[in-house]
């Protein structure tokens, strides 16, 4: 802890859970598709699914989305910006079996006709917990730095991206890797201590067999 | 190296090293965070600038929160301040400063959390009244957010400053004990002094529920905050004459956070009791999400 935990941090209100954590849950699904989103389909469960219109976590969720970081004035406007900026987006009630309660999926389709579904909760103080990823079961939740890294399953390429990072001398405190079918498409959820440089993610991005890297920032 | 677990060790550092709490407090971060002490101080600078834009734009009138249930009441009381008031002037104006930013945070404004969101009018409302009032420079004020800061460790470290753990008392009251350290240093009192307004604070907030109406960072926590002002200024007004705290202000702070701990779970946050659960508190919550379990 420190004096700007006490004093901070600048956000958009009202509450950390219900707008911050949102716009994380947003960012997160933009990252993740890596392109201008122009078609959002979000489920929201559970008390996100009743309150979510007094909390503003709709505007939150599209802000993000739309890239915006959680201090960002303009997420108050992000509906009818989102709108402008040609996004198409939807929100439909239902209920995730055994989620957080404060749980949204996000389902994005790209400019250029890509697609990215994101599942994740927020739990409180702008922390989020994202669970799933393009249907692959993911675990982490914000606090760390984190590196995701799409690739495919294949020899050699969990053993490339930590000997990159190795040499990047970043420090690797978790690690865990989804991987539905054998050769299918998988990912590394990776918490790192300290910073990522914009030149290792690049070097991690054209490695062979790798889809995709993708860095969400601790708060 | 400060460990900010209690009020009188940061006391006593100030005091041997004859300098203000907000001092000490600044270096001892600038070591831990590995960061230079103007560059610590610059960050704080900027925290300022959100609090005092945050009191310019939720003066206007036509700001209403995305419930719709509040809004436009700092507008009412700034052009009631201008007539001075029961009250006079000073403290009206200081009470729309924290209206503006409280509301500017239930209208999905641009805040700094000090310590939280819920919280977040009380500090605009003190030092930024100070400094827009022409009582103290801006450096003045950029420090005194220090000391509030070192006091809100403390407390988060003995007790909490959040509504779900501790109660209302953890979040406006810790904003308001922080906000009454503040003053103390900002009107040159001791270190001593900003203890015992500090404690005073506390003691006067202890057992404040969390009960907010539909769960929104709204009723009742805006007014909350502007209550959290008037007892700051209090607060700091009594230690400044001199009168003491008859419980050191790190016994106060055990206090708050076993009074936390015993509260039920209904009065934390959860609208489950309190003014949550009053006939018009349920018929809002009504109005703003329609009829849900």
């Amino acid at each position: 802890m420190n004096v700007f935990d006490i004093i901070g941090p600048v956000m958009i209100g009202p509450s950390s859970s219900h707008t911050a954590g949102a716009v994380r849950l947003g960012r997160v699904a933009w990252k993740i598709l890596g392109e201008r989103a122009v078609k959002a389909n979000i489920q929201l469960s559970g008390s996100f699914a009743q309150t979510y219109r007094g909390h503003g976590t709709d505007k939150a969720l599209i802000a993000g989305i739309m890239g915006m970081p959680t201090d960002d004035e303009r997420i108050r406007h992000s509906l009818e910006l989102a709108r402008e900026r040609g996004l198409e987006y939807h929100f439909t009630l239902c209920d995730i079996p055994n989620a957080h309660p404060n749980t949204a999926r996000i389902s994005l389709k790209g400019a250029s006709g890509t697609s990215a579904v994101v599942q994740g909760a927020s739990i409180g103080g702008g922390n989020i917990l994202v669970t799933q990823i393009n249907g692959m079961d993911v675990s982490f939740t914000g606090q760390y730095n984190t590196l995701l890294v799409l690739h495919y399953d294949k020899p050699g390429t969990i053993a490339a991206v930590t000997n990159f990072m190795a040499y990047s001398e970043v420090n690797i405190g978790n690690f865990r890797l989804s991987r539905p079918k054998k050769g299918g498409e998988a990912v590394m959820t990776i918490e790192v201590d300290g910073d990522v440089s914009d030149a290792l993610i690049s070097s991690l991005r054209i490695l062979p067999n790798v889809i995709n890297v993708v860095l969400i920032r601790a708060i | 190296m400060l460990e900010f677990d209690s009020v009188a060790a940061l006391c006593q550092a100030a005091r041997q090293a004859g300098q203000t709490i907000s001092q000490v407090a600044l270096d001892s971060q600038a070591e831990q965070l590995e960061r230079s002490a103007q560059e610590l101080f610059r960050q704080m600078d900027k925290q300022l600038e959100v609090m005092c834009q945050s009191v310019r734009t939720g003066m206007d009138p036509a700001l209403r929160s995305t419930s719709g249930l509040t809004g436009g009441d700092a507008a009412k009381m700034l052009s009631y301040s201008a007539a001075g008031g029961l009250s006079g002037s000073f403290l009206t104006g200081a009470m729309a400063r924290a209206l503006a930013v409280s509301e500017y945070n239930a209208a999905m404004g641009r805040i700094v959390a000090a310590p939280t969101a819920g919280s977040c009018g009380i500090l605009p409302g003190t030092v930024v009244t100070m400094l827009e009032e022409g009582l103290c420079d801006r450096r003045a004020a950029v420090m005194a957010l220090f000391t509030a800061g070192a006091i809100g460790m403390v407390i988060a470290q003995r007790a909490s400053i959040s509504g779900a753990q501790g109660g209302c008392q953890a979040e406006c009251g810790s904003a308001c004990a922080m906000a009454a350290a503040a003053l103390v240093e900002l009107r040159g009192g001791t270190p001593e002094q900003s203890a015992h307004a500090c404690a005073m604070a506390i003691k006067n907030q202890l057992g404040l529920v969390c009960d907010p109406v539909a769960g929104l960072v709204e009723i009742p926590c805006i007014k909350r905050n502007v209550a959290g002002v008037s007892l700051a200024f209090t607060c700091a007004d009594l230690a400044l004459a001199g009168v003491e705290s008859k419980i050191p202000v790190d016994e106060c702070i055990d206090a708050m956070g076993q009074v936390g701990d015993s509260l039920p779970c209904a009065l934390k946050e959860t609208a489950q009791g309190g003014l949550a659960v009053t006939p018009t508190g349920l018929k809002l919550r009504e109005q703003v999400f329609g009829t849900q379990p």
